[in-house]
């Protein structure tokens, strides 16, 4: 679709506003914490999720590597920054059970640098990984990243790493960043560098390599390289999530990194479509909301003295399922397929619903 | 200018190419014909670094090309269309003509002018996904994407597959188009009465061996090429 120059000022200006409104939308939450502290923890872990669904979409949707070890490689990240960045003169206190390694004991970094390691991290063990592992295939390339991200979580929780991991009593007092503008700032940050990854002659060359490797290969692609870049970009971006998500918990422990995260990420790549950057970010938002909002599920309901059966803890987990089939069977694509969020897609969009109203009154009557 | 001397290529223990030796001489067409399993396929894809020989020499342009990798075999000047077109579905038709540029640094704006005057009619669909294209469009795109690279010799596998006669005459004249701006073309084909049409040399390909070669107006009056080829009766 090509935009006209009238739309293209038109979709400028919309940007614009649509940006300052968010900006002021997260004033507004900052300025009032106290008020709406739950409100912006949702917010602030659907960013973090966005992050990782985005770089597990550069992965899944874009290269067509079907990995599903995100939560050790957010695990790695989460560590790094746990480590890095606990306050020294709190350490004992955090490894009162089993003592602190001398080696991390005065190991100190800002947050923003603690963050760029935790990406390095996981981007370091990626590349290594990835030597051996991504010469496999489809599902058996699953099943080995997946295998890998439990190893990652049992080192994590091994007693023999009691004194840097601080085994099955996890790591607490990480401190917070300092206001919710950083989140989304860093959050931004991270989206936009996968974008103008997957825009560059390299995002091209990794579509070729998920569309056909055969023909990648013949034109001259070297497949391992491409696919290692691939990994080694997602796992780093999928690292500093994994630290983020350390610095909005302030207390992490490898329970925190199962295979059910890698799931949740999953799903919301999924929902939001496999292929679609705008689509995993509206899915983090979607599905970390939703998840929240159907908590009055699991309360229970008395409608008029008659007390609602189903209702009680646990309950929404079963209607938020329900919801998911809904959107894969209605949307087999996911939400947004692999179509990107554009303003003229949205006016076109709009356009179209009254179009749609006539023909079904025009269908009724017949 | 690509000289191969008693080419071997194995899969596992089977060997497809059992010792070919044969010549592309420079700006001229080149056909292997030969029936399925005849190794026609392994040998191009062997010559573009896809397959490695086991034993067998491949110069091109005076260098032993043999077993070094895609990616510098392409930036010497040899590019394969692969057979059944594999085009890149979703994405763009612009998008598959770029990545066929992909090892190149300088700008491919010139080139992307070059392969749009050839096949104005993916001009019309710049921005179609390649999924969408008929099945000629398809194949002028894979053609297209392989000019990208600039080649100096184009390989073709089977560019006829699965084409309505009409295109297939398309097909040859772009073909025979592209051959006269300079560049080499080895093709393969089972439509051998096209192909030695078209070709300047021949060779006919059988279960590994090489076992005749003449220029393509010759092949067409063998008689065992007519019975075996051609569908025609020996008399």
């Amino acid at each position: 679709m090509k935009t006209t120059n009238k739309n293209r000022t038109r979709n400028i200006i919309l940007t614009a506003l649509s940006f300052a409104l968010v900006l002021g939308i997260l004033a507004y939450l900052q300025g009032n914490r106290a008020q709406y502290s739950y409100a912006i923890s949702i917010l602030e872990r659907s960013a973090i999720y966005a992050v990782v669904a985005v770089a597990m979409n550069l992965l899944n949707g874009f290269t067509g590597l079907f990995s599903l070890g995100q939560a050790g490689f957010m695990a790695l990240g989460a560590y790094t920054v746990g480590i890095l960045t606990i306050p020294v003169e709190l350490r004992e206190s955090v490894y009162y059970m089993n003592g602190i390694s001398d080696v991390i004991k005065n190991l100190h970094a800002p947050f923003g640098a603690a963050l760029i390691i935790a990406g390095l991290v996981a981007a370091l063990v990626a590349a290594l990984i990835g030597i051996p592992v991504l010469r496999l295939k489809s599902d058996y390339l699953a099943i080995a990243t997946l295998g890998f991200a439990e190893i990652i979580r049992a080192l994590i929780a091994s007693p023999q790493l009691d004194r840097i991991t601080n085994g099955s009593y996890g790591l607490n007092n990480i401190p917070k960043f300092p206001n919710i503008f950083y989140t989304f700032g860093i959050a931004a940050l991270c989206i936009l560098l996968i974008i103008l990854v997957i825009h560059s002659s390299y995002g091209r060359a990794f579509k070729a390599i998920r569309e056909d490797e055969i023909a990648a290969e013949s034109m001259g692609i070297n497949l391992f390289r491409h696919k290692e870049l691939a990994f080694v970009i997602s796992s780093f971006f999928t690292g500093v999530a994994g630290g983020m998500l350390a610095m909005f918990m302030q207390s992490i422990d490898s329970k925190t990194f199962q295979v059910s995260l890698t799931y949740d990420m999953l799903l919301i790549v999924v929902i939001g479509g496999i292929g679609s950057i705008t689509g995993s970010v509206l899915g983090a938002f979607l599905v970390t909301a939703g998840r929240e909002w159907l908590r009055f599920c699991d309360n229970p309901l008395t409608i008029g003295g008659v007390n609602i059966p189903l209702f009680r803890p646990g309950f929404r987990m079963v209607i938020f399922s329900i919801l998911l089939m809904v959107v894969v069977l209605f949307y087999r694509k996911g939400l947004m397929g692999t179509n990107e969020f554009s303003w003229d897609g949205l006016f076109g969009l709009i356009k179209n619903i009254p179009g749609r109203f006539r023909r079904k009154r025009k269908g009724g009557a017949q | 200018m690509l000289k191969i001397n008693d080419l071997k290529v194995n899969y596992g223990g089977i060997e497809a190419v059992k010792g070919i030796s044969f010549e592309v001489p420079e700006k001229s067409i080149v056909t292997l014909i030969g029936a399925n399993g005849a190794g026609k396929s392994t040998t191009l894809r062997t010559i573009v670094g896809l397959k490695k020989p086991s034993a067998g020499t491949i110069m091109f342009l005076g260098d032993n090309i043999a077993g070094t990798d895609t990616s510098s075999i392409i930036s010497k000047g040899i590019t394969l269309v692969p057979e059944g077109r594999r085009v890149f579905a979703d994405m763009s038709v612009i998008e598959n003509i770029k990545i066929g540029g992909y090892l190149r640094t300088d700008s491919l704006e010139d080139d992307i002018n070059w392969v749009y005057d050839l096949f104005p009619r993916l001009k019309e669909r710049s921005w179609q996904m390649a999924g969408t294209l008929s099945g000629g469009e398809q194949q002028m795109l894979a053609v297209a994407r392989a000019l990208m690279s600039r080649p100096k010799l184009l390989m073709m596998d089977e560019p006829s597959l699965g084409l309505a006669p009409i295109i297939v005459q398309g097909i040859f004249d772009i073909i025979k188009e592209i051959n006269k701006q300079g560049v080499t073309i080895l093709l393969i084909e089972q439509n051998a009465n096209m192909a030695l049409h078209a070709a300047d040399l021949a060779y006919v390909m059988e279960t590994g061996h090489i076992t005749m070669q003449g220029s393509g107006k010759e092949l067409l009056a063998d008689e065992s090429i007519k019975a075996a080829y051609l569908g025609k009766k020996k008399n």
